[in-house]
């Protein structure tokens, strides 16, 4: 590395073996530089190869390497492995703020400071437990806190697949939307089977149950209410909000299914479907004004 | 039968009786070919269609290139064709995978799965002071990806855009959203020329830039 710039800022190929394929794809795949460099000089240089050329064809077999097993990679995290991702990040919060609410109630009985939710399971987990009762307090504080930081590294993982699984999904209703609606429908080809209406009450079966028997008006919005285009949208427009996002949304399951492929015009349809019912919310609220 | 104002390796060619760009090489796309020969269409690229109107892209041939948002490899195998070292940025994986396909077939064509707006994650990979930043990408913040990728290019290398007014704002006049790419551009940028190439690609505008 002698002729590195500096440590941080090396090139992919410092430290690699010419013959070892698998760490250059690591390198492709996870290395990083703030800038770059002249990067077929230093590699000559450096004796990683003999000449610009031996550079260039090594870098092409790189590449090539690295980037086809990365989609292999992508393509192969699928929409059940995601299903489970936002399910287990369900349980993990639920479970999380039970213990947590348990632990609360019972370090109120031993110390007269403790505090709710998790950050008061994280504060009692930090203390010095005095006698086996308070032991069992603090270390049952210490698992809701685990079980909170589980929950955001399960989001994280959520945020990272929900792109490859769906893109225009995910792009449109943001991974963890996207998430749920994949697992409310049982995976990404029956919900890209399933009719608007049908998405955008999903998540509202109660709701939905409840109407058919002719006990309650059907509702508006399923899960997708958490979305801000129907959550923004003044009360009386978010029927029609929630119409054209489950359209959307209909229509970027079925492109993720069948194509993969991101498609544009989707988002760009959904986005002036929104400005219209929000110029409409604008325009009548100037003539009331008038 | 080379034409002074394209880069040599490219060429006006006959294709059934039309004249078309054409470039040397594997064909890909099933464009229409004619020996080693394969037809470039102004409709299908947008850099195409840059050369097509006579935009001065100051390309001459064997450039090192970075192509930002490459997809399935269309455009890009036409570049890689006439020019040196191009690298093909793409984020989605399904079109990556045709564009696998392009870069086997073409030994200085380097396809890597990557987010343009993201330069760190490439830079350990790409080199400096590139001759030439091509930008088709699509998606909202054309500007910025145009303005973090800076750092790539030569002094007096060049940035061939296409600007897609309705990524950034559909329900805005073309004009201003180009007139607002614009602005954010010659933060970084000299814009050379701006042309609409709506010739062939609807509410689009094509840039030429180079750094500031
Ligand atoms: C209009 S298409 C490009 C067509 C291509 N240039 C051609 O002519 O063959 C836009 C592409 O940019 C990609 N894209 C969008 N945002 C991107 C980003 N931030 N980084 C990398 N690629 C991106 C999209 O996935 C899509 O494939």
């Amino acid at each position: 590395m002698t002729n590195e710039p500096d440590a941080a800022n090396a090139g992919w190929f410092s430290d690699l073996d010419p013959e070892d394929l698998d760490a250059a794809e690591a390198e492709i795949l996870r290395g990083s530089a703030e800038e770059p460099e002249d990067w077929p000089r230093i590699a000559v240089e450096s004796g990683y190869a003999d000449s610009e050329e031996e550079y260039y064809d090594r870098l092409h077999e790189a590449t090539i390497h690295a980037t086809r097993q990365e989609v292999r990679e992508r393509e192969r995290a699928d929409d059940q492995q995601l299903i489970h991702a936002v399910r287990a990040m369900d349980d993990c919060e639920r479970v999380a703020n039970e213990l947590a609410e348990r632990a609360a109630e019972w370090a109120g009985s031993r110390f007269d400071d403790a505090e709710l939710g998790i950050a008061g399971a994280r504060e009692i987990a930090a203390r010095e437990p005095d006698g086996d009762l308070e032991r069992r307090v603090v270390s049952l504080s210490a698992r809701a806190v685990d079980l909170a930081d589980e929950r955001d590294e399960l989001s994280a993982t959520v945020d990272r697949v929900a792109p490859a699984v769906a893109p225009n999904l995910a792009d449109m209703a943001g991974p963890e939307l996207a998430a749920r609606l994949i697992a409310l429908a049982g995976g990404l080809e029956p919900l890209a089977k399933k009719p608007s209406g049908t998405v955008q009450v999903l998540g509202a079966e109660d709701a939905l149950f409840a109407h058919l028997s002719g006990r309650a008006p059907s509702p508006k919005h399923g899960i997708i209410y958490t979305h801000e285009f129907v959550r923004g949208t003044r009360p009386e427009d978010r029927g029609s909000a929630a119409r054209a996002l489950a359209g959307k949304l209909a229509l970027a399951a079925r492109a993720d299914h069948y194509s993969g492929e991101y498609r544009e015009v989707l988002h760009e349809d959904l986005r002036e479907r929104m400005a219209t019912i929000r110029a409409r919310a604008a325009s009548e609220e100037v003539n009331a004004n008038e | 039968m080379s034409d002074p104002d394209l880069p040599v390796g490219v060429e006006r060619r006959s294709f059934d009786g039309e004249t078309r760009l054409a470039t040397r090489g594997p064909p890909v796309y099933g464009e229409p070919t004619d020996g080693e020969w394969r037809a470039w269409g102004p409709e299908r690229s947008k850099l195409g269609g840059m050369l097509e109107l006579g935009f001065d892209a100051g390309l001459s041939g064997g450039e090192t290139v970075l192509y930002l948002g490459a997809a399935a490899g269309t455009t890009v195998s036409h570049v890689a064709d006439f020019a040196g070292p191009t690298y093909a940025v793409e984020f989605a994986p399904r079109p990556t995978r045709d564009l696998l396909d392009v870069a086997e077939s073409r030994d200085r064509l380097f396809p890597l799965l990557k987010d343009a707006r993201k330069p760190e994650t490439y830079a350990h990979v790409v080199e400096r002071d590139l001759d030439a930043i091509v930008q088709d990408v699509a998606t909202r913040g054309q500007a910025a990806v145009a303005t973090r990728n800076a750092r790539f290019l030569a002094d007096d290398g060049r940035l061939l855009l296409a600007v897609k007014a309705r990524s950034e704002d559909v329900t805005a006049d073309p004009d201003d959203v180009f007139a607002d790419v614009l602005a954010e551009l010659r933060g970084t940028y000299e814009v050379l020329e701006t042309e609409r190439l709506d010739r062939f690609h609807e509410d689009h505008l094509g840039v030429v830039a180079t750094p500031k």
